[in-house]
């Protein structure tokens, strides 16, 4: 009699069973009966791995004489059995006579090649250096795409300074309801509450010193020339400039924008200059709204907190606001407007690979433009000190 | 204990929002045999796929894969369904963020239970049998639309289901590709059994695969034929499915003496 020691049925499947049997010096034998497929592999491979792990067999065999069928997932089981006990070469052994169609299927190729490695991403990940050298590369590369873009941007703006027909004024007016209309609501909303907080924080300050009007010119202040364009840019770039890179994105991916090429249009004309004037056109005008809906929100705490009327706390804004300083805010907020659809549409057209690029290419199209938004910003603050 | 049909699609009527796109359709499907739907553009034949795999949900109707309905069915009994299923999309739809392994893994990590190693195991085999076993480290944007529905197949045949739905398995792709995917889909349904129920108007992959075909049309809104496509061909009276074998009507025409 064999020193049989266990017989495990598997409750999830009883088509199935195994028995394991200790042989000779320090090895053991499986005897597996009944169905091998998909659906009682992985139980049964838990099931051995548990009996077996802690001992260390010299040799293993199998015996699939009573197995009834069995397809792929059965013989990559069995083979697996190799890398449980850590049998290779002559110690493994599965005996003669196979199940009726599982020659062909256990004597597969695939399982003589060397252990496949889990999962290796060699591609992916690569020491540090290399991939810090290929992430220069790819920014080298960027410059220089970046470049050209520019100059495709000119070139389309000359191109429809010489055919204003060339536009395509119906894009540029929906693009103009896209980026500007609809975003008035959340703009006006969030300006009013900053407004409020801004002027809320002042008047606990001011109040100490009686100077509680002065709110109305920090606020006022504040808002024209610096926060209302900051605020208001980075709004529209995480709203319409990722929007931008999206659709670009997209349209790149699915061959459209070479579509358009081979049909002749110029995809920067096409694509990029309806954006980009529809910008520069409406976010300066969600910027006075901005500056409005704020001040307006200042307002209210100005009367309700400091008990100033209305008309003073107007008369206060109206005279710390220049002619000059609205100009400026403006006029910043017009490069913003730039700078996030070129942003936007540079890293559409970018794209490329599956669903992932274009999710990559809105993400970095609202991070960068954020980042030169700022940046631009601080520039404006050197040149106006000079 | 085996059922008499595999798929059992009963008074189907389906559409989408206003408009109906199929009537009152039924149409049963043997279990082992290849089974395809065809008809020209637009008559709801990736609609109809779409409802057989559970996508969609109809106006009316029942669809029964398996003995099981899997419009009333509940979620559990769907999902077990689900294992029986395999579905090539159109296009391959596979993952772009993740290697053809992956791709093809994914199902198997999820449902077999198997560790990492002999997943990988099986992923090599499935490949191998499409014809891909180099491509296994490729991301699906590095390789061709033949390569990509190639890889989608291995991916519908992962868990060896019982059912094989195939959209437009080679539509668009050249002739050789597209015999060599039809071979696949007969030894496939050869060696493992499957059932392949198969959308598509490519005329030499019909007479190729078919065992059944049926008909859908546009304007009848449901099926005008059905049988085997060299007796449709032949006998049919009907003059919209006469044309589809036969799709040059000047020429046909002009050979009458018309």
């Amino acid at each position: 009699m064999s020193d049989e020691f266990k017989t495990a049925h598997l409750e999830s499947d009883s088509r199935f069973s195994y028995t394991i049997t200790e042989t000779g010096e320090n090895g053991v034998l499986i005897r597996f009966k009944g169905v091998l497929d998909n659906h009682t592999a992985g139980d049964l491979l838990d099931s051995i791995s548990s009996e077996i792990s802690g001992r260390s067999p010299r040799t293993a065999a199998v015996d699939l004489s009573e197995v009834t069928y069995m397809d792929d997932y059965g013989a990559a089981a069995v083979h697996h059995i190799k890398r449980i006990t850590g049998t290779v070469g002559d110690t493994f052994q599965i005996r003669e006579p196979y199940p009726e169609n599982g020659r062909e299927l256990l004597d597969d190729p695939v399982f003589d090649g060397k252990q496949p490695e889990l999962l290796e991403k060699k591609r992916r990940l690569g020491p540090l250096i290399t991939r810090l050298g290929e992430t220069t590369i790819e920014e080298t590369k960027h410059l220089g795409f970046l470049l050209v873009f520019i100059g495709s941007v000119v070139m389309a703006f000359v191109k429809i300074g010489a055919n204003p027909k060339k536009l395509r004024i119906g894009d540029t007016i929906d693009h103009m309801e896209k980026t500007g209309v609809a975003a008035l609501p959340i703009i006006a909303l969030i300006s009013f509450l900053l407004g409020s907080i801004m002027a809320f924080m002042a008047a606990i300050q001011f109040r100490q010193f009686g100077a509680g009007l002065y709110v109305a010119s920090l606020v006022g202040f504040a808002m024209v020339s610096e926060l209302g364009p900051i605020m208001t840019a980075i709004v529209v770039s995480g709203r319409s400039g990722s929007a931008y890179a999206a659709e670009i994105g997209t349209m790149k991916i699915y061959e459209e924008i070479d579509a358009l090429t081979t049909m002749g249009f110029d995809p920067t004309l096409f694509l990029a200059a309806p954006r980009l004037i529809a910008a520069f056109i409406v976010v300066p005008i969600l910027t006075l709204f901005s500056n409005l809906f704020a001040i307006f929100g200042g307002l209210m705490v100005g009367v309700l907190m400091l008990d100033l009327s209305a008309v003073t706390y107007i008369r206060e804004t109206v005279e710390v606001l220049s002619l000059k300083e609205m100009a400026w805010g403006t006029g910043k907020s017009a490069v913003f407007a730039v700078l996030i659809a070129l942003i936007g549409c540079l890293q559409g057209f970018r794209a490329s690979g599956g669903a992932a690029a274009v999710g990559n290419a809105a993400t970095s199209a609202v991070v960068r433009s954020i980042f030169f938004i700022i940046l631009f910003d601080s520039l404006f603050a050197v040149i106006r000190s000079l | 204990m085996e059922l008499l049909t595999a798929i059992e699609v009963k008074n189907l009527s389906a559409g989408y929002g206003d408009s109906m796109i199929l009537e009152n359709v039924g149409f049963y499907v043997k279990p082992h045999e290849i089974f395809i739907i065809l008809g020209g553009s637009g008559c709801g034949k990736s609609t109809l796929l779409r409802h057989m795999i559970g996508l969609e949900k109809p106006i009316s109707g029942s669809i029964l894969v398996d003995g099981t309905d899997i419009i009333t069915c509940a979620d559990m009994d769907f999902c077990s369904v689900r294992r029986k299923i395999g579905v090539l999309f159109q296009s391959g739809a596979l993952m772009g963020s993740m290697t053809v392994g992956e791709n093809v893994a994914l199902p198997i990590t999820e449902y077999s239970g198997l560790p990492a190693e002999a997943v990988k195991d099986i992923v090599k085999i499935k490949l191998k049998t499409v014809g891909l076993g180099d491509y296994e480290d490729h991301f699906p944007s590095e390789i061709s639309g033949g390569m990509k529905k190639r890889a989608g197949l291995a991916r519908a045949m992962a868990l060896n289901p019982k059912f094989l739905f195939l959209d437009e398995p080679s539509a668009g792709l050249d002739p050789i590709t597209s015999a060599e995917i039809d071979d696949l889909i007969i030894s496939i349904n050869e060696t493992a059994g499957a059932t392949v129920v198969i959308v598509t108007h490519e005329l030499a992959s019909i007479f190729r695969l078919a065992h059944r075909v049926i008909m859908l049309d546009k304007e009848a809104k449901g099926v005008i034929a059905e049988g085997r496509p060299q007796k449709l061909m032949n006998e049919s009276d009907n003059p919209k499915v006469k044309r589809f074998f036969n799709p040059n009507p000047e020429k046909a025409n002009k050979s009458n003496g018309v």
